[in-house]
C-alpha cells in the first residue's frame, strides 16, 4: 500500500467522520425537504455571522498548508509559526460562534425551539466540538514540530483540519443560506 | 525521533508535488467563490440561489479536498475509503428519505398536520387514571 500508517489513520478517522456529519446533513436535508415550514425558521439565522466564519476556516485551512509545506521543507519552526495562526483561526471561528449563539438564545430560539434549532445547534456544535479538537492536537503538533521533531505530523493534523473545513463549507449553505 | 520524522515527512509526504500548487492564488478562488454563494441568493431567484448555495460548495470542497488535502496524489486506498462512506450517506437517504419526506405510501398516510400534533393524553387519562395528563386527580378533587 506504501501509505504511512499515520496518515492512513487520519484517513480513516475521517472516513468515520463523514459517516457521522453525513447521517446528520442527510438527515436535515430530508427532514428540511419534507417540512417547508423550517424555511420561517432558517430565516432567523445570521447570513454573515456565517459568511464570516466560512472565511476564517478557509484562512485558517491555507496556514494549515503552508504548515505542511514548511514541514516538507524541513523548517519545523516555521510550520509550529504556521499552526499557531491556524489555531488563532479556530479561536477566532469559535468567539464568532460564541457571539452568534448568545443573540439566538437571547432571541429565543433555543435547542427545544423546533426541529430546525435542534439541528441547527446539535450540527453547528459538532463542528465545533471538531474545530475545537483540532486545535488542541495542533497546538500539540506545533510544540514537536518547533523542535524540528515529528514533522509528518503537521501533514495528518492538516488533512484532519481541512476535512472539518470542508464540513462547513456544506453547513454554511445548509443553515445560513437556503431560507 | 527527530531526525526519523523529518525524514519521513520528506520522504512520504505530499511536499514534493505540492510544491507547483500555488496555495494563495487556491485560496482566493475560494474566497471569490464564497462571495458569489453569500451574492447569489439575494438575487431572489431560487434556481441562481441553488446554484450559487450548493453548486458552489461543491466546487469549494472540491477545490480544498483535491489542493489542500492533495487528494489528487493520495493513494487509491483512500479514494476507495472515502467513497465508500459516500455510499453509505446516500444509502441513508434513499433509505429513510421516501418515509420522511412523502405523505402517503402503499397503506399508510400521514394525517393532515402529522407534524404538529399536540401532545395526545393516555387512554383513560381523562379519567383520572395513571399519568393523567391534565391533571385527572386534580378534577375529581374539585367540589
Amino acid at each position: 500500500m506504501n501509505i504511512p500508517t499515520g496518515r492512513l489513520a487520519v484517513w480513516w478517522v475521517l472516513v468515520s467522520e463523514i459517516v457521522i456529519f453525513g447521517g446528520l446533513l442527510v438527515s436535515y436535508v430530508m427532514h428540511r425537504l419534507g417540512q417547508p415550514e423550517w424555511a420561517e425558521q432558517a430565516a432567523h439565522t445570521h447570513l454573515w455571522f456565517g459568511a464570516t466564519n466560512t472565511f476564517v476556516l478557509l484562512t485558517s485551512s491555507l496556514s494549515a498548508v503552508l504548515a505542511h509545506r514548511a514541514a516538507e521543507e524541513g523548517n519545523g519552526p516555521k510550520a509550529a509559526k504556521l499552526l499557531h495562526l491556524t489555531c488563532l483561526g479556530a479561536l477566532t471561528f469559535l468567539i464568532i460562534k460564541s457571539v452568534e449563539w448568545t443573540d439566538e438564545i437571547r432571541s429565543g430560539f433555543t435547542l427545544q425551539d423546533g426541529g430546525f434549532w435542534s439541528y441547527y445547534y446539535t450540527a453547528a456544535g459538532l463542528h465545533a466540538f471538531h474545530v475545537i479538537v483540532g486545535a488542541v492536537i495542533m497546538l500539540w503538533v506545533a510544540a514537536s514540530a518547533r523542535k524540528n521533531q515529528d514533522l509528518h505530523r503537521v501533514e495528518n493534523i492538516g488533512i484532519y483540519w481541512h476535512f472539518v473545513d470542508i464540513v462547513w463549507i456544506f453547513l454554511f449553505p445548509l443553515l445560513y443560506i437556503a431560507k | 525521533m527527530s531526525a526519523h520524522g523529518t525524514t519521513q515527512a520528506a520522504t512520504q509526504g505530499h511536499g514534493a508535488a505540492g510544491h507547483h500548487r500555488n496555495y494563495v492564488k487556491i485560496w482566493a478562488i475560494l474566497v471569490v467563490l464564497l462571495v458569489i454563494s453569500v451574492v447569489g441568493p439575494m438575487t431572489g431567484i431560487r434556481v441562481v440561489m441553488l446554484i450559487t448555495a450548493f453548486g458552489v460548495a461543491l466546487v469549494k470542497a472540491y477545490l480544498v479536498a483535491k489542493n489542500f488535502m492533495h487528494l489528487d496524489i493520495e493513494k487509491p486506498i483512500v479514494h476507495w475509503l472515502l467513497g465508500l462512506a459516500l455510499m453509505f450517506m446516500v444509502l441513508l437517504y434513499a433509505g429513510v428519505a421516501p418515509d420522511v419526506q412523502k405523505s402517503d405510501g402503499q397503506n399508510w398516510k400521514k394525517d393532515a398536520g402529522y407534524h404538529h400534533l399536540p401532545p395526545q393524553p393516555l387512554e383513560g387519562a381523562e379519567h383520572g387514571g395513571a399519568g393523567g395528563g391534565h391533571g385527572g386527580a386534580h378534577e375529581a378533587a374539585k367540589p
